[in-house]
């Protein structure tokens, strides 16, 4: 299998009033599990439900309940581990995360901070401009989400909806080695294609089922090389942790406005303070949650309601045996069997579902041909009415057709895109349309020449200055095309052209 | 260590447990006797000794993928003081 190289990125420079600056990022992604019921208990995970609906009296914390583990979860998240490159640990356990807040009603957050089910990984991230980072993964664990408040409903109330109360969640916790707002975002785009290859998220970020934690940090130019051969912190800034952001493009301004603020302190002669804050996209600003400082001295300790997680080496080779062709390798292949461009790989490998259709569609035909077609004309197409890739009227078969009356010069290119949008609009098997609404490509040069030497005749002023200026063929191509509704072999007509002008 | 009454006052905090401050000594000693056990049983010598988490060899019990439980709205909020519109409602609570 070809294995893709690609050259290392350069890391963002924020210039500052006195010298230039660099960013040093590291993220918190948190992700929910595709389960049908929740991690510890049997109530429901479904989205947007009557509030307090999706509640067992284990999420609601009622005295005397307890927690029973949802193998499915434990499953879905060693499944994300492998995917991720990632040591699996045998032996895991977990922790109670103790803090107060309406919608815990524990009053701890059951987490795995000690024994992480996942261990070291790793996720290489194309940056598009053949460039790539490889960002190492410290560490994925378990835990549960915590419910839902809503401020805005009342002047003096706060309401609590316990839905989302005990959803496993995937903490997948990244080193700092991404460089840049741009690597940030390009890495949580990432880590959601990986995951809905597996299956485990759906990366819904709107819904809330992916989210990222980002810390963010400044350094000299060079301090960063000397934390990376030494992996020790203090070549690194102070760093502060911006919470809970949903949306790719938040997560780059959030990134870029707090390494502004960071410099502009440090540059005065401050010190930063190591905080947690909050993004706010109305005013473009990071803000200190000063209320989660005290919070903070969590008093974790095992949970005693839980055996510690034990798997066994079999259970793990199984889910790895199950797993799915994932990105790097689906676009390496896709690059080497089909001569796509690294681009058109990606664009083609960026969903599961779109990968299996193009698949599908090049599989025994000109795998270039079927790419152009699939990313300009079928995609385009879908986006225009808003649909997705596994509702296109057009099944890979009937695109596959088409593609085989133009690689056959049934068809021009031309007469292609208007029966794509007919077998788009009113479905059919694309030769018999041709056949059945005379679309096939004149190659006759008997027709043609017959309706070039009637325009010859109409147009004598015409020919004697394309006579004189060859350019003016162009004329007499367009003129046959339309006198042949565009049925014309392109390549006869100029042929042709030519030729009866040199007369 | 030792359990000043600072200490003893930032716990109870943690814990929202109301101490008033006449009662915190008392507990701040109480915390340190129970400390003074604990530091005792760390004198034991476990070198090379596998943690212990349960008498019997349990496995921790697991359980499908399965709806079982929910839609009990009205007993989920029959305990709560206050609730509306099958909301919890509590005193604001804003960032």
């Amino acid at each position: 299998m070809l294995d893709l190289t690609y050259d290392m990125p350069k890391p963002k420079i924020i210039a500052g009033a006195k010298h230039d600056w660099e960013l040093v990022i590291g993220l918190e992604v948190h992700a929910q599990v595709s389960s049908n019921a929740k991690l510890f208990s049997g109530a429901s995970t479904a989205f947007g439900a009557e509030p307090n609906s999706n509640v067992s009296f284990v999420d609601a914390a009622m005295p005397g309940m307890l927690p029973v583990i949802n193998e499915y979860c434990v499953e879905q998240a060693v499944r994300t581990g492998l995917g991720l490159k990632a040591d699996i640990n045998l032996v895991s356990a977990f922790d109670r995360k103790n803090y107060f807040y309406p919608d815990l009603p524990q009053g701890y957050q059951i987490s795995q901070l000690y024994h992480p089910i996942v261990g070291e990984g790793e996720v290489l991230v194309e940056l598009g401009d053949g460039t790539a980072r490889q960002v190492r993964i410290e560490r994925i664990h378990l835990e549960q989400d915590a419910g839902k408040s809503i401020h805005d409903m009342d002047p003096h109330m706060s309401f609590v909806d316990l839905n989302r109360t005990g959803v496993a969640l995937m903490e997948i916790v990244s080193r700092p080695d991404i460089r840049g707002p741009e690597e940030a975002a390009a890495y949580v785009t990432k880590l959601r294609q990986i995951l809905r290859y597996l299956g485990t998220c759906d990366g819904n970020m709107q819904n809330g089922n992916m989210r990222a934690d980002v810390n963010v940090s400044i350094c000299l130019p060079g301090a960063y090389e000397k934390y990376q051969e030494t992996q020790d912190f203090s070549h690194l800034g102070t760093r502060c942790e911006i919470k809970n952001m949903n949306s790719m493009r938040f997560i780059q301004a959030a990134i870029e406005i707090e390494a502004r603020r960071q410099i502009a302190i440090v540059e005065a002669g401050g010190k930063v303070d190591q905080e947690t804050r909050l993004y706010d996209p109305d005013k473009n600003e990071t803000r200190s949650m000063r209320s989660k400082e005290e919070a903070h001295d969590y008093r974790y300790f095992p949970d005693p309601d839980l055996m510690p997680l034990e798997i066994e080496q079999g259970w793990v080779d199984d889910i790895q045996a199950s797993l799915p062709e994932l990105p790097d390798e689906k676009k390496s292949r896709f690059i080497n069997d089909f001569s796509l461009s690294d681009y058109d790989a990606s664009v083609l490998t960026a969903e599961a579902e779109s990968a299996e259709y193009f698949e599908s569609v090049a599989e025994g035909r000109d795998g270039k041909l079927a790419a152009n077609w699939v990313i300009n004309e079928l995609f385009g197409r879908l986006k225009k009415d808003d649909l997705d890739i596994t509702d296109s009227p057009v099944s890979p078969a009937q695109l596959g057709g088409i593609i085989e009356l133009i690689s056959a010069e049934t068809i021009s290119g031309k007469i292609a895109k208007d029966l794509f949008e007919i077998v788009f609009n009113e479905g059919g098997d694309p030769a018999v349309i041709v056949e059945e609404r005379g679309m096939k490509q004149v190659t006759d040069t008997g027709a043609i020449e017959a309706a070039l030497d009637q325009i010859i005749a109409d147009n004598p002023a015409q020919v004697e200055k394309a006579k004189v200026n060859p350019k003016l063929a162009g004329w007499f191509v367009g003129q046959v095309m339309k006198a042949t509704g565009g049925k014309a072999n392109p390549k006869a007509v100029n042929q042709l052209v030519a030729q009866k002008l040199a007369q | 260590m030792s359990i000043d009454q600072n200490t003893a006052a930032k716990v109870a905090k943690l814990a929202r447990i109301k101490v008033e401050d006449d009662a915190l000594p008392a507990l701040a000693s109480e915390f340190n006797t129970i400390l003074g056990f604990i530091e005792q049983l760390n004198e034991v010598d476990v070198e090379g000794v596998e943690p212990m988490v349960s008498v019997t060899p349990l496995r921790l019990k697991r359980r499908q993928d399965v709806v079982t439980d929910g839609n009990q709205q009205d007993k989920v909020l029959s305990n709560a003081p206050d609730a509306r519109e099958g909301f919890f409602a509590v005193p604001k609570v804003v960032e």
